[in-house]
C-alpha cells in the first residue's frame, strides 16, 4: 500500500545551528530533489527548504526503506553524521503527514503564527519539483490541496489580521487615523533600528516625505539619506511639527525632547490636523500629558508591545479556527486517497473483462463463418454492452463505498470474486499511475 | 397596492439592517453585498411607495407624521446611497440601515389618518420646499451617524482600548471628512428648503416669516449649523469637538421636527393640515 511520509525538521526540533548546514546553500533543494529520484523506493517527492524547516515529503511502497534513504539523503546535504541529525528530525506518516503539511501551508507551524511567507516558499519549492518531474498524482493533489486550505485560513480565520511586531503595529494605528498616507508627512527624531523599521514602513504604505532630525547633524544626513529624505538638525523640531503628520522619536535623550506646550503652541497653527507621535524611546521623548490635546495622539513603546500582545493572543485564538479548518481538510484528501485505492482493482476488472470478451468473440466469429461489416459491428457493440452493463454495478459500488469504514473489505471481496490478482500478480496494486522506475525494478 | 409597497419596503429593509448587523460583527464580504442589495431593492419599493402616495394624494405625501416619516427614511436612505458612491465605506451602512429601520417601523405603528388635501397644498412649492429641507434632513442624520462613529472610534484610539469595533470602524480621517461632507451638503439643502419655504408662506399665506415654532427650531438649528461650518473652515475645528457638536445639532433638529409638529406648531403642526396624527 501506498503511504505518504514527511521528514524534516523545523525550529521547534532543530537548532539554528542544524538548519543553517542544511539550509545554506540554495542549490540543496535541487540537488536533494535529484537524489530522491534516484531511490526506487520513493515514488514522489518534495523537497522544501527554508531558514526555519528543512522538509522531505514523499510517497512509498516501501516506507521503512525509503525513510532511511531520506536521512541519508539528508545527512549527504548537511555533511554530518545520522546520530547528530537523527534525533533533530521528525517523520510524520498518512493522516499526520497530510495534516503537518497543511498546517504547514497555513503558517500554523510557523515560528510567528500567520506569517504569509511559508505559503510562497512552498508554492516556489513545488513549482521546483513540478519542473524536476518528481510529484505524481499524490502530491501533485497534496499540495493543491495545501495551497487551497492555506488560502481558507487566510480568508476565513484573522489569523494573519493583526500587526505583531512593534512597527508594523504603530503603523496599523496610523492607518485608523489616516485614511491614506498620500501626503502626509514623517518627521523621524533620532535614530535606532526599530524606528526607521516603522518609517520605511510608512514609506512603503505611501507617505510622500520623511524628514530626519537629530542632535548632531551628520547623522541625520546619513539618516536621510536612506529615506532620501530631508536631514534638519535638533533646533528645527520646533518648526518641523507644523509639517508633519506622523512623528516617531527614538532618541536617547534623558528628558522629554517634545512638550505638552510645543504640541498645544503648534496644533492652533496646524489647524489642528491630526498629528500621531510613536515614541519607542526609553526613557520616554513625549510628554505624556501631549496625549490630552484634541487631535493628538500618542502611543509610546509600552502601549504598542501591550498591543503586539494582544494581538498575539488574537492570532492563537484564530489559530484553533484554523486548525479546524485543517482537520476538515485532512479528512477531505482522504476521502480522496481512498477512492485512488479503489481505482487499480476498477481498471484491472474492466481488463479481465474485456480479456474474456475478446477470447470469447474470436472463439465465436470462428465458428460462424463470413460475417458482413455491419454484423460484425453490432456483434462488437452486443459484447461490448452486455461486459459494461454486468460490470456497471459492481464498479459503483466499489467507488461509494471507497471511503467507508468497510471499503476495503469489499475492495479485497470484489479481487477475490474476479480472481484479479491470481493472473495480474503484483502488478495490478499499482493500478492506473504509470512509472517507468517502477516497472523496471518488478521486471 | 400601497401597503403592498410599503410592506415590501419595509421587510427587505429590515432584512438589510438584520444583514448589516451580521456583517458588522462577521466581517464578511458576501453578508454585506447581501445587505447591501436588499436595501437596494427595499429603497426601490420605498421609492415606488413614495411615489405611489405622491400620485393618489395630489400632493407631496407629508402631510401625516406617517407618511412624513417614511419620507424620511427615504430621504436618509438616498443619502446613505449618494455617499456610498463617493466613499464607498461599507462599515456605514451599518450604521444608517438601522435609523431608517427605526423610522419606517415608527411609522407603520402610527394609523393611518384620513387626509382632506386644503387648496393650499396644491402648489409646486410645497415638494421643492419638502424635498429641500428633507434632503438637508437627510445629510444631517448621516453627519450624525458619522459622529456617533467617530465618538466611539476616537475614544477608542486616545484611551488606548482597541476593542472589537477599533477593527470595523474606519479610519478617523474618513469619518471625519464624511461628517465634513455631509455638513456642507446639508446646510446648503436646509438654507434652500428654507428658502423656498418662506416664499411658499409668502404666496400661500401671505408673510414669510410667521414665528411658527417649527420655524424658530429650525432656524435654531440653522445658526447652529452655521456656526459649526463657519469654525470648520475658518478655524479647523475637526475631530471630536465637531462630532460632539454635530450629534446635538441633529437633536436639536430632530426636537424641530417632532417637537414642533406634534405638540408646539401651528401651521407646521400636522394636526392644522387635516390629517389626524394618530389621534
Amino acid at each position: 500500500m501506498i503511504r505518504i511520509v514527511n521528514i524534516g525538521m523545523n525550529h521547534e526540533t532543530a537548532p539554528v545551528e542544524l538548519r543553517e548546514c542544511l539550509a545554506k546553500d540554495p542549490d540543496h533543494a535541487d540537488k536533494a530533489l535529484a537524489m530522491m529520484r534516484e531511490f526506487s523506493c520513493i515514488k514522489e517527492g518534495f523537497f522544501l527548504s527554508t531558514c526555519n524547516r528543512v522538509e522531505a515529503l514523499f510517497t512509498s511502497e516501501q516506507a521503512e526503506e525509503a525513510k532511511s534513504s531520506v536521512v541519508s539523503l539528508l545527512c549527504s546535504l548537511g555533511e554530518m553524521p545520522s546520530e547528530t541529525l537523527g534525533s533533530s528530525l521528525f517523520t510524520y506518516e498518512d493522516r499526520d503527514a497530510v495534516r503537518h503539511i497543511f498546517r504547514v501551508a497555513s503558517s500554523l507551524d510557523s515560528m510567528v503564527i500567520g506569517e504569509p511567507q511559508i505559503l510562497g516558499q512552498i508554492k516556489e519549492a513545488y513549482s521546483n519539483a513540478t519542473k524536476e518531474k518528481t510529484t505524481g498524482v499524490i502530491l501533485n493533489r497534496l499540495l493543491h490541496r495545501a495551497f487551497h486550505t492555506a488560502k481558507r485560513v487566510r480568508t476565513e480565520t484573522g489569523i494573519s489580521d493583526a500587526a505583531v511586531s512593534v512597527s508594523y503595529a504603530a503603523v496599523e494605528l496610523a492607518k485608523k487615523i489616516f485614511y491614506d498616507f498620500k501626503g502626509k508627512k514623517v518627521l523621524l527624531i533620532g535614530a535606532g533600528e526599530m524606528a526607521e523599521l516603522a518609517a520605511r514602513h510608512l514609506l512603503s504604505q505611501g507617505v510622500s516625505a520623511v524628514t530626519v532630525a537629530n542632535r548632531t547633524f551628520q547623522k541625520a544626513v546619513e539618516v536621510a539619506r536612506e529615506f532620501k529624505g530631508i536631514p534638519v538638525s535638533f533646533e528645527e523640531i520646533g518648526a518641523q511639527l507644523l509639517e508633519a503628520d506622523i512623528v516617531i522619536s527614538s532618541t536617547a535623550a534623558p528628558g522629554y525632547v517634545i512638550t505638552h506646550g510645543q504640541v498645544k503652541g503648534s496644533m492652533k497653527k496646524r489647524r489642528n490636523r491630526p498629528l500621531f507621535f510613536i515614541d519607542i524611546a526609553v526613557p520616554r521623548d513625549v510628554e505624556p500629558a501631549v496625549n490630552d490635546l484634541e487631535n493628538v495622539y500618542v502611543y509610546d513603546i509600552d502601549d504598542l508591545k501591550g498591543i503586539v500582545q494582544v494581538n498575539i493572543g488574537q492570532r492563537q485564538e484564530e489559530a484553533v479556527k484554523a486548525e479546524r479548518i485543517v482537520e476538515e481538510e485532512v479528512i477531505r484528501f482522504e476521502r480522496w486517497l481512498k477512492t485512488l485505492e479503489v481505482v487499480p482493482t476498477i481498471v484491472s476488472l474492466k481488463e479481465k473483462a474485456e480479456a474474456i470478451r475478446r477470447a470469447e468473440l474470436k472463439k465465436s466469429l470462428s465458428s460462424l463463418g463470413e460475417l458482413s461489416a455491419p454484423q460484425l459491428e453490432s456483434l462488437e457493440t452486443l459484447t461490448l454492452s452486455i461486459t459494461e452493463k454486468i460490470l456497471n454495478d459492481p464498479i459503483l459500488f466499489l467507488k461509494q463505498k471507497a471511503d467507508r469504514p468497510l471499503g476495503r473489505t469489499y475492495l479485497d471481496t470484489a479481487r477475490r470474486l474476479f480472481c484479479l490478482d491470481r493472473e495480474n500478480g503484483d502488478e495490478v496494486e499499482h493500478g492506473s499511475e504509470q512509472d517507468d522506475r517502477e516497472s523496471e525494478e518488478k521486471h | 397596492m400601497a401597503l403592498l409597497l410599503y410592506a415590501f419596503a419595509l421587510i427587505l429593509i429590515l432584512l438589510a439592517t438584520a444583514a448589516f448587523i451580521v456583517y458588522l460583527v462577521r466581517q464578511q464580504k458576501s453578508t454585506y453585498h447581501w445587505a447591501y442589495r436588499l436595501l437596494l431593492t427595499g429603497f426601490a419599493f420605498l421609492t415606488l411607495f413614495v411615489g405611489y402616495e405622491y400620485y393618489a394624494l395630489g400632493v407631496a405625501p407629508v402631510l401625516t407624521l406617517k407618511s412624513s416619516l417614511s419620507f424620511f427614511a427615504w430621504t436618509i436612505l438616498l443619502v446613505y446611497l449618494l455617499f456610498h458612491l463617493k466613499f464607498r465605506l461599507m462599515v456605514l451602512g451599518s450604521f444608517v440601515a438601522p435609523v431608517a429601520a427605526c423610522l419606517l417601523i415608527l411609522s407603520s405603528t402610527l394609523p393611518t389618518a384620513e387626509v382632506t388635501v386644503k387648496p393650499i397644498f396644491r402648489s409646486l412649492w410645497l415638494p421643492v420646499h419638502i424635498g429641500t429641507a428633507f434632503v438637508g434632513n437627510g445629510f444631517f442624520a448621516v453627519t450624525f451617524v458619522a459622529g456617533i462613529m467617530y465618538l466611539i472610534q476616537e475614544s477608542q484610539i486616545k484611551k488606548k482600548r482597541l476593542g472589537s469595533l477599533y477593527a470595523r470602524l474606519p479610519s478617523l480621517e474618513t469619518l471625519d471628512s464624511i461628517n465634513h461632507f455631509a455638513l456642507i451638503c446639508g446646510f446648503t439643502f436646509m438654507t434652500a428648503g428654507m428658502i423656498t419655504g418662506s416664499i411658499y408662506a409668502q404666496y400661500a399665506l401671505g408673510s414669510y416669516w410667521r414665528w411658527d415654532p417649527k420655524e424658530v427650531c429650525s432656524l435654531l438649528a440653522w445658526v447652529f449649523y452655521a456656526v459649526l461650518l463657519h469654525e470648520r473652515l475658518a478655524v479647523g475645528w475637526r475631530g471630536r469637538r465637531a462630532a460632539l457638536l454635530s450629534l446635538f445639532g441633529f437633536l436639536v433638529l430632530v426636537l424641530a421636527f417632532a417637537g414642533a409638529n406634534l405638540w408646539l406648531s401651528d401651521y407646521h403642526s400636522f394636526k392644522n393640515m387635516g390629517g389626524r396624527p394618530g389621534g
